[in-house]
């Protein structure tokens, strides 16, 4: 029996970069969604609102695993045969990081003092102009350590993508492990690709948050 | 779009999908428990042990929060079997779990106890009381007072994740539903169900901390504030 080799190493390597491709997805739909519920979320329509509230609640209730079964599923049933597993993981990647990325946000966004929002009525700027000009700049500082810190939580969800056929570290994993059986060594192999990426992330999002805090040391 | 939904094949396995749900619960509920336990332990530690266990501790809590739940229950799982204990799907995915939760609650434990003021710590001193006694008088209780709403999140985020645990075949929601809809074919409408199973479980665990909350922090529900 074939014991882990250099091979196996770089079939984890190709495979850490498809989690990275996934991650970046993710993170891009995710963001963009995200930032449209959470804008939602705090617009002064109820019903706007309200329906911002029940996507969260919905995407926050249910596991990960469960939507992406959803999404699976559902793509055939609307009729496209045959979608890449990449597409089918990006959506349902896309659509939980939205979720928590829209809570996250929104509190960023509300944090903003409301002194602010209201001075920049009274310069007569338009809603467009106070949001990009006075409320962003100031939220988006906020909202780097958290944003980051999400980043992590997203890569390490990506492992879930093998439950719809996608071939990223864990599946990789899985495979090797099925063609060598040393479920420790792959195993611990795949955990350290993956603390090697998420831990400078996890690092960087602390040092950015107590760059934040420094006014208040 | 020519798909006809059909719930009524699934109509027959309400018991097991009441089943799955019942272990989902009861693996959350263990997890919680222990993983509370656990992480409180690591979190005194953190703040108060010697240098080697502060190390340890550190050492623990990123490297689980920095890989995959997935790939913890992995190494678990197949772990403990090429050890030669054989040990069950269930067993596996408790242990997983604790071990993941343990970790998150050590960190927000610890934010908690950061919070307590030093000069409580030596009020505390001056009046006498014994190193126990100030922890579980003036540290834990205030600190876990204080945490407990991000507790609660990650509890139920616990609750979530424990869905992972199918992959290994414990028996919990998920792995009913995988069953389920390969017996009958009616995949999307199984995870339909089986998704509002969980947003119901969900608010279910959340309301139970909640109450449990009110019931054991008195003084917060009278005050109406965290001290």
């Amino acid at each position: 029996m074939p014991s882990f080799s250099l091979v196996h190493l770089e079939f984890l390597g190709w495979a850490a970069m498809w989690t990275l491709g996934l991650s970046a997805i993710a993170f891009i739909g995710g963001g963009l969604v995200g930032f449209a519920v959470a804008l939602m979320r705090i617009s002064p329509f109820r019903g706007v609102r309200y329906a911002a509230i029940v996507y969260i609640q919905v995407v926050q209730g249910t596991p990960l695993l469960i939507l992406l079964f959803l999404i699976y599923f559902g793509i055939a049933i609307v009729g496209f045969q045959e979608v890449p597993a990449l597409i089918a993981a990006g959506i349902g990647l896309t659509i939980y990081s939205s979720g928590f990325l829209a809570e996250i946000w929104r509190g960023c966004l509300e944090s903003v003092p409301k002194t602010q929002w209201e001075a920049a009525e009274c310069l007569a700027l338009t809603p467009w102009q106070r949001m990009t000009r006075v409320i962003l700049p100031q939220a988006m500082r906020i909202a780097t350590p958290p944003t980051v810190g999400f980043l992590v939580q997203i890569v390490k969800n990506t492992s879930l993508a093998s439950v719809v056929g996608f071939v990223e570290l864990a599946q990789a994993g899985k495979l090797i492990n099925n063609s060598i059986f040393e479920p420790f060594t792959v195993f611990m192999v795949v955990a350290a690709i993956y603390f090697a990426i998420c831990f400078p992330l996890s690092t960087w999002s602390r040092r950015l948050e107590r760059k934040l805090n420094v006014s208040r040391r | 779009m020519t798909y006809q939904f059909d719930f009524s094949a699934l109509l027959a396995y309400w018991p097991e999908f009441l089943q799955g749900a019942w272990l989902t619960l009861q693996l959350s509920a263990v997890s919680t428990v222990a993983g509370f336990i656990v992480g409180t332990l690591c979190a005194i530690g953190r703040a108060d042990g010697p240098p080697w266990v502060k190390f340890l501790v550190a050492s623990y809590v990123e490297i689980i929060r920095n890989t995959p739940l997935l790939v913890q229950v992995f190494i678990v799982y197949f772990g403990i079997a090429t050890l030669g204990v054989r040990v069950s799907a269930n067993t596996a995915a408790v242990i997983a779990l604790v071990v993941n939760v343990g970790a998150y609650t050590c960190e927000i434990v610890r934010a908690g106890l950061e919070s307590v003021h030093k000069s409580q710590l030596e009020a505390a001193d001056c009046l006498g009381l014994s190193k126990p006694q100030i922890y579980w008088h003036v540290v834990i209780r205030p600190a876990i007072e204080r945490v407990y709403p991000a507790l609660t999140s990650q509890y139920v985020l616990l609750m979530l994740a424990s869905s992972i645990t199918s992959q290994i075949s414990a028996e919990e929601l998920t792995a009913v539903a995988n069953r389920i809809q390969s017996d009958t074919f009616r995949s999307f409408e199984t995870y339909i169900v089986v998704g509002i199973i969980y947003l119901a479980l969900s608010f279910v665990v959340r309301i139970a901390l909640w109450l449990f909350g009110l019931a054991v922090f008195v003084r917060k529900r009278k005050l109406g504030t965290a001290l």
